[in-house]
């Protein structure tokens, strides 16, 4: 019988001392690297969830109430971090922590529903390219002779070929909205390019828009009967003007959505990345790719081979954690029975939600101590 | 004894004991008719559980009953696997239902899911918080909402009387059954595009998990009785 996270033999004696030992072991390099040791909750308010990641948290996180309303078991350790770290913290801040974190799991060969993660963030606002190494040095410095494969990406170039559009602000929030769904992503960028033309010539379509520009929309308004709920007329004609300002946007050139596409099918060493991001010539992607340049210079200052890192442009975009710029994995080759060892990235945006106008850059990862003694073990 | 779970009750009961009765197979409840205790004549080795249609996919999906009568939908909602819990073995051709998303008529600028995502955003933004969504299948919801990647929307309960929730601004939408457009029409709703979440009828469901060994031939006089295919058990 498997007792807790891909270990047997790991609730008591020797084999759980092995995974304390090994647990404390990580904690303690990230101590050495300035970490102040945190224990957040395990149990979240599930509103501020909800908010973050919307209804699908149901699906992934473990659901609980009482009367002071509903809870969640933490999914992660960001969330309650980033909480802790708005509330009191002093900038720049490093936490590590280790604990239980609970996921709902489904379908054969399903993983653990609960594993321990030990984690390590850094809250900084300076120098964003030094932290994003000092966090990925770290991590490889801790699993340094696992036998591990390493993959990078960088969320950031996605969002800054999308500001480098040239076309309305209204479709560029639309795709940043729906970064983090790659499927409803692509539909996006097909309905605002090829698919353009079509979806305004549809009947029904055009006939409301005619309506619209004879000023005849309130006209249609009210024979749609009457206005009940709490979105009320005026959003309603409000969307149908934002409905006539599209259909008057031209349509995204092939030019256009194929920048997207080829930093999202972007794949190679981390070097070749950049000099392909720069062979595309394109101004607005300048500065992404300069943050690329430098994240890899003090990559290589820390003694990490860059030209050795593979990279994927659409790495990191399925995640929960709301990864907006570099983001990483360690994965065991040839184990499918484990899960990925190691993740981290910078989740500036996640910061910018739960903060406001306090919203601090910051950039984590864990290491899951179970896969990577059940590694070892083997 | 082969457990057959039907309908303790109701218009789904009456029209289950006739699906039975066609095929020659007569359920009774008891003579006491409060006695929630029935009889099956035409099959030896068959006991009749009367349960209410809503517990039937638990008792299934636990194995504590062999076969049941329910609606699909119950069964998809309910149990968190249903496709390795159950075995649907015969569509009874009644208690049609579809489960669909409907929203005020006069969004005139609402059609399918797409634009619902679209509104969503708009609306988080101008009143503070998720578009609501009122419903029972919060499951088959959510499952659905998120093959369309709709994002910002908030699930809230409704057990009954959904279609008011709208008029009464606990919800901007709602995902009910129905099985004819006269309630939404009165509550001036219309239903979105894109087909509906799931469409649903009485059906004869087996249980995966139930010990069958002992009740082989119960089950296979019942078969041929029904005219079912067994070869998925």
């Amino acid at each position: 019988m498997i007792e807790r996270a891909y270990l047997d033999d790991a609730r008591s004696g020797a084999g759980l001392e092995a995974l304390q030992s090994e647990v404390a072991g990580i904690l303690a390099q990230f101590r050495d690297a300035g970490a102040q040791v945190v224990e957040p909750a395990s149990l979240l308010k599930a509103e501020t969830l909800l908010d973050l990641y919307g209804e699908a948290i149901r699906a992934r996180a473990y659901m609980t109430s009482d009367d002071l309303g509903e809870q969640v078991l933490r999914p992660d350790f960001t969330v309650p971090i980033v909480e802790r770290h708005l509330a009191l913290g002093l900038e720049p801040a490093r936490y590590a922590y280790a604990g239980p974190v609970w996921r709902k799991q489904a379908g054969a060969g399903r993983r653990a529903a609960e594993y321990l993660q030990v984690g390590f963030e850094i809250f900084d606002r300076e120098d964003p390219a030094r932290v994003d190494a000092e966090v990925f040095g770290l991590i490889s410095q801790v699993l340094d002779g696992s036998g591990l494969s390493v993959a990078t990406g960088d969320v950031g170039l996605v969002l800054a070929a999308i500001d480098a559009l040239g076309t309305s602000e209204t479709r560029k929030a639309a795709l940043r909205r729906h970064v983090w769904r790659p499927a409803r992503f692509q539909r996006l960028l097909s309905r605002f390019g090829a698919d353009h033309t079509a979806r305004f010539s549809a009947p029904d379509m055009k006939a409301l828009l005619d309506a619209y520009r004879r000023g005849e929309a309130e006209k249609l308004l009210a024979k749609g009967g009457r206005q009940v709920g709490l979105r009320g007329r005026a959003e309603v004609l409000g969307r149908i003007a934002q409905l006539s300002e599209e259909a008057e946007t031209p349509a995204l050139t092939t030019g256009e959505t194929d920048l997207i596409s080829a930093i999202l099918t972007l794949k190679g060493s981390m070097p070749d990345a950049l000099a392909f991001v720069r062979s595309l010539g394109e101004p607005g992607l300048v500065p992404a790719a300069d943050q690329l340049e430098r994240r890899m210079e003090t990559m290589e200052a820390r003694r990490i081979a860059t030209a050795k890192l593979p990279f994927e442009g659409s790495y990191g975009r399925t995640s929960l954690e709301y990864y907006d710029g570099f983001v990483f994995g360690f994965y065991a080759p040839g184990r499918d029975d484990l899960p990925v060892i190691a993740t981290g990235g910078r989740y500036d945006a996640l910061t910018r939600v739960l903060g406001g106008a306090d919203a601090v850059p910051a950039v984590g990862a864990i290491i899951r101590p179970e896969a990577l003694l059940a590694l070892r073990a083997t | 004894m082969l457990k057959l779970g039907v309908p303790s009750k109701g218009r789904l009961q009456a029209d289950t004991f006739r699906w039975f009765s066609d095929r020659g197979i007569v359920l009774r409840r008891s003579d006491d008719g409060r006695e929630y205790a029935g009889a099956v004549e035409g099959v030896d080795g068959v006991e009749l559980v009367l349960l209410s249609a809503g517990e039937i996919p638990r008792e299934l999906g636990a194995g504590r009953i062999h076969l049941g009568v329910t609606g699909l939908d119950m069964v998809r909602e309910k149990l968190p696997d249903p496709d390795r819990q159950v075995l649907a073995l015969a569509e009874l051709g009644f208690g049609f239902a579809d489960l669909i998303v409907a929203v005020p008529k006069f969004w005139i600028d609402v059609d399918c899911m797409d634009d619902l995502d679209a509104v969503a955003a708009t609306f988080r933004a101008t009143h503070g918080h998720r578009l609501r969504v009122a419903t029972k299948y919060h499951k088959l919801v959510r499952a659905f909402f998120q093959k369309h990647a709709v994002a910002d929307y908030r699930i809230v309960d409704s057990q009954g009387a959904t279609e008011g929730t709208i008029k009464n601004l606990t919800a901007e939408a709602i995902a009910d059954i129905t099985t004819s457009g006269a309630t939404l029409e009165a509550n001036h709703l219309k239903v979105l595009g894109d087909g509906p979440i799931l469409k649903s009828q009485a059906t004869l469901f087996a249980a995966r998990d139930a010990d069958w060994d002992a009740v082989r031939p119960a089950l296979q006089t019942l078969a041929t009785k029904l005219n079912l295919d067994l070869s998925g058990l």
